[in-house]
């Protein structure tokens, strides 16, 4: 009896284990080249300066645009890191390797949203008080923290999804905004009118439908993620 | 490949027949609208050729999981073939809708939902076809279209839902019930249910064309195949 229970809770834990090892692969190999974030970081920043000429964003202007600059600057910078972590796998053969091994699927999936995720969070931690400090304006709201989080994980499970799709065609690198960019605009809408409404002090009426979207988003399109994930790295 | 069907034939026939017919109803028993002129009369197409426009979209959704799930390749063509309906439907419905706008307000294009919508479904069908390009393999071309096309099928609605929290300036043609809701007569509102169903039945047709398009050119690969052997 205890073993046959012993035995039923073997896969989960399995499982639990298999997605922690790979997230953690992730990390540990990304502290040691720091290849991806740097990428990210240093693009990010590149991205902030480049809106200060480009939208003149003087003291007026930045209130209202601000959440906007802010999530382009993510998107972009979420579609760096996706690349990069999914063309790692394929080039060094990581993923055959992963594919073997005796655990399902969608773990690794899981595996990698999650370390895509910790990334995207180190770079949007980082951006985020730069972009005060630069602007001059205060973003360290939990509303708006709370919103970037959930966009993130909306686009990030997405983004992983199709990552995994993108690399495995010739145009690879090209492809995956084209694929994640036209999907992932309920995301983007969302969390952009929700960050500004937090940022211009709105009610909470007013944000409520877009943390809805955002919510719903994200409970789907992981949902969706995990069910076909198979047939993505399937050979 | 087999010569058409007859049910096909049928159908070539009566497609032509019908879009003629629905082109004269519109044209001479539709009331003559005082202020926009001819210009809208378009709208009769417009909505029906918006409307086929949806039934390829729901139909690539669908066949796309229906071949998640057997792994027939025949259904792989299947979805391309409403993807590729759908595309072209949708385009001129945001056509021929510019058209109308102009008259009616004034601006090719706004940001409303429906044509925002309509628009990011265009992209996403042209990132669906840009994806496949990029894959030779016939089995992985079908899975990540397939794929594709279902989180396409999900995340429309959303982009709908969520650009319709802005506010709207597209007419709610029925059940609307507000001051939007356009005020139709009879005979406008019958000629919208004829041209409407007259584009059904010119999508089936059209569809089933592409289908045996799309068997012809595996056909077409295979022989290919076999000769260089």
């Amino acid at each position: 009896m205890a073993e046959s229970l012993d035995t039923q809770q073997k896969p989960s834990s399995n499982y639990f284990k298999a997605v922690a090892s790979i997230t953690w692969k992730d990390m540990a190999a990304e502290l040691r080249s720091r290849e991806m974030i740097s990428a990210m970081l240093v693009f990010s920043l590149l991205v902030i300066l480049i809106f200060y000429f480009a939208l003149e964003l003087d003291v007026k202007a930045r209130n209202s645009i601000t959440a906007g600059a802010l999530w382009v600057t993510f998107a972009f910078a979420g579609t760096l890191g996706l690349n990069r972590s999914m063309a790692i796998e394929k080039d060094f053969g990581c993923l055959d390797g992963l594919l073997l091994a005796p655990v399902d699927r969608s773990a690794i999936y899981f595996g990698k949203m999650i370390s895509n995720l910790f990334f995207m969070a180190i770079v949007e931690a980082i951006v985020l008080p730069f972009y005060s400090v630069m602007y001059n304006i205060n973003l360290f709201n939990s509303g708006l923290l709370l919103i970037t989080f959930l966009g993130s994980v909306g686009y990030i499970a997405v983004g992983t999804l199709l990552a995994a799709m993108s690399v495995q065609t010739r145009t690879r690198d090209i492809l995956l905004p084209i694929l994640l960019f036209p999907l992932t605009i309920p995301v983007l809408i969302a969390a952009v009118k929700a960050s500004s409404g937090f940022l211009l002090g709105s009610a909470w009426s007013e944000i409520e439908p877009w943390f809805n979207i955002l919510i719903v988003y994200d409970i789907i399109f992981i949902a969706v993620s995990f069910m076909v994930f198979d047939f993505v790295v399937e050979e | 490949m087999s010569p058409q069907p007859r049910a096909l034939k049928t159908l070539n026939i009566l497609s032509v027949i019908l879009v003629l017919g629905a082109f004269l109803q519109v044209i001479l028993f539709t009331p003559y609208e005082e202020i926009m002129g001819p210009v809208q009369k378009i709208f009769y197409f417009h909505v029906a050729v918006a409307w086929v426009g949806m039934l390829g979209f729901i139909a690539s959704a669908v066949v796309a999981v229906i071949y998640l799930v057997t792994k027939d390749l025949k259904w792989d063509v299947i979805c391309l073939a409403a993807v590729e309906i759908s595309l072209v439907f949708f385009f001129e419905a945001i056509v021929l809708g510019s058209i109308w706008a102009r008259r009616a307000w004034g601006t090719w294009w706004t940001w409303d939902p429906r044509l925002t919508t309509a628009a990011i479904l265009e992209m996403i069908y042209l990132a669906y076809l840009l994806l496949r390009q990029g894959l030779e393999d016939p089995e992985r071309r079908a899975r990540f279209g397939a794929v594709y096309t279902l989180l396409g099928g999900l995340s429309v609605p959303l982009t709908f839902i969520s650009i319709r929290i802005f506010r709207t300036i597209h007419p709610i043609l029925i059940g609307g019930g507000g001051t939007d809701t356009m005020n139709m007569s009879n005979s406008m509102l019958l000629t919208m249910f004829i041209s409407i169903g007259v584009f059904t039945l010119v999508f089936i047709t059209l569809f089933w064309h592409r289908i045996r398009l799309g068997f012809l050119r595996e056909e077409v690969e295979h022989t290919k195949l076999s000769v260089t052997e």
